[in-house]
């Protein structure tokens, strides 16, 4: 029985010194690891996120309740949705990272970015017809690529060059040779084209949000940053998400011009403007969450809005193109986890780069 | 028996990632024959288990024997859905097919037949086989219930056996029974028509 013991122990004292030898290697210490998970400052944004969600949700119940309101119905349901989608998405963001707090590491945080990535994808391949002879390639890239990507990320910063290459580079050159042998030369190109996106855009473009993860967080001055990195996590995906309410919000207060008609004919310049100020305004108001001075908050809030609207122009013109209104499911009528993280998708990279280059031990 | 039958259809929704639909009907446990196009092997699978738990116990895929007594694998599957297996190969006037349906539905069981009788290729559906026009003539109180499986075939095409988890959807429609005098290729193609009309909804 002790001897069962003593060799256990000896088990774990060596795995732990591997584990610690493999973080050495990676160039990174253990305890930043540790501290960098959640802190004060993050538990505040997320209690304050949690109390404004829950005056949404009470403020949509008035105005269903109340029979004399001016409001249009239509609108006062699109908002209970939003809200109610909200409430799904926070909460399983924040059960992640308080799993990941309590077991020291960053793996939840990681798996569930994968899986909506997955769904996305999903949604995604599902609304764009493809052919007979695309089945194998489509099997490599939901059970190969996907997860790997994710796998690579979770790794960390010891990956980074194998995260950042393998999509574009070896999935993108693998999916047209796959394609070619299966035999089948009807719209070739077209074909290629459709999967590679759908890759790049739902599992590689997000994959850079749960990068954030694995970043050694300085300020611009070099000075080490104490902050928890989930926090600036949940600060972006907040920006990102916010960012699509002002331009909305402004939209349908002032909105007049519309950008481009057939592709999103909610969009329009003084929305999208007015919420490029919006979003400036509020990473001022949340600086103390980041790394980021008072001045540099809001020029990386106005790189990351503008991409974040530049995602949602993009899907909307394939659903266009696809003749639906929403990526959700086969029946029309509610919107699919794509339709709520297209901004996202395409301001991760950009959010992720400014951080990596700027704010991070390289 | 029930475990594996619950693993199973709970694998098969997550993998078909089926959204069902009752149109114009509910879900109901009486005698019904659910009659529905053809394009995959999950197709008997995902109907059977996307229905409510209850109306899933009464209820038997029909389908080939040749196909699933080959293996124990496939004759343990068959099992578990309760599969009600038709010999193809062995077709006589004394021991049709519709005749032992009805001998084993009894009063109790509702079916999954597949009236097209082979997984179709194309885009169209095929013509309806008869079985359906017999079964009907001679148990004239069963409710046929038309269903329309939408992109399984994406998911598992013919040939494959690697599944891609594509979204499906399965459309349920009101059911339909055989009009006094009308004759069989008038009521195949109404049935046929009734599958059809689903998939624009």
């Amino acid at each position: 029985m002790t001897e069962v013991f003593t060799t256990s122990a000896t088990t774990l004292l060596l795995l732990a010194q591997f584990g610690g030898g493999l973080k050495a290697a990676a160039g990174a210490p253990l305890l930043p690891r540790v501290r960098g998970m959640l802190d004060l400052r993050t538990f505040i944004l997320l209690g304050t996120v949690l109390g404004l969600l829950a005056a949404a949700s009470i403020i949509g119940r008035v105005l269903r309740r109340s029979a004399d309101t001016t409001l249009n119905p239509a609108m006062v349901k699109t908002f209970r949705s939003r809200v109610n989608a909200w409430w799904t998405m926070y909460a399983i963001l924040i059960a992640g990272f308080l799993v990941d707090f309590v077991f020291l590491s960053t793996a939840t945080t990681v798996v569930l970015f994968g899986l909506v990535s997955f769904w996305a994808l999903r949604e995604y391949i599902t609304m764009t017809p493809t052919r007979r002879g695309d089945h194998r390639t489509l099997f490599w890239t939901f059970f190969l690529f996907t997860p790997l990507q994710y796998v690579l990320v979770g790794i960390g910063s010891f990956c980074f060059e194998l995260y950042t290459t393998m999509i574009p580079v070896y999935a993108s050159l693998f999916i047209p040779a796959r394609i070619a042998i299966s035999g089948d030369p009807k719209r070739f190109l077209e074909r290629v084209a459709k999967i590679q996106a759908g890759l790049l855009i739902c599992v590689y473009a997000l994959s850079h949000a749960p990068a954030l993860l694995s970043l050694e967080l300085h300020t611009s001055a070099g000075q080490p940053w104490a902050g928890s990195r989930a926090g600036l996590l949940f600060y972006f995906v907040l920006l990102v998400q916010l960012n699509d309410v002002f331009q909305y919000v402004w939209g349908q207060l002032l909105g007049k011009h519309v950008i481009a008609e057939q592709i999103n004919s909610s969009k329009t310049w003084e929305g999208v403007i007015g919420g490029l100020m919006s979003s400036m305004l509020l990473s001022m108001l949340l600086y103390w969450a980041t790394p980021f001075s008072l001045w540099e908050a809001p020029c990386i809030a106005l790189v990351v809005s503008l991409a974040g609207f530049a995602g949602t122009m993009t899907m909307s013109a394939v659903k266009r193109d696809r003749g639906v209104s929403d990526y959700g499911t086969l029946v029309q009528g509610h919107a699919g986890v794509l339709d709520r993280i297209d901004s996202i998708c395409f301001a991760a990279p950009v959010f992720f780069h400014i951080t990596r280059y700027f704010f991070s031990a390289l | 028996m029930k475990l594996t039958a619950a693993v199973l259809s709970l694998a098969a929704k997550l993998l078909s990632g089926a959204t069902v639909r009752w149109f114009e009907c509910q879900p109901d446990s009486c005698q019904r024959i659910y009659f529905a196009n053809h394009t995959s092997h999950l197709d008997a699978l995902i109907l059977w288990a996307s229905l409510p738990r209850l109306v899933r116990e009464v209820t038997r895929p029909v389908a080939a024997k040749d196909y699933w007594i080959k293996g124990p694998l496939r004759r343990y599957i068959a099992q578990t859905f309760n599969a009600l297996l038709i010999d193809r190969d062995e077709i006589k006037v004394h021991n049709s097919p519709i005749d032992l349906m009805l001998k084993e539905m009894g009063s109790k069981y509702s079916l999954i037949v597949f009236p097209e009788g082979t997984r179709n290729t194309g885009e169209e559906m095929q013509e309806f086989k008869s079985g359906l026009y017999h079964l009907s003539r001679k148990r004239p109180d069963l409710e046929l219930m038309p269903v329309y499986i939408d992109n399984l075939n994406r998911v598992l095409p013919r040939g494959e056996f690697l599944p891609v988890p594509l979204l499906s959807s399965i459309t349920i429609g009101p059911p339909i029974w055989l009009e006094p005098k009308e004759n069989k290729h008038d009521f195949l193609n109404r049935a046929r028509a009734a599958v059809r009309r689903l998939k624009d909804i």
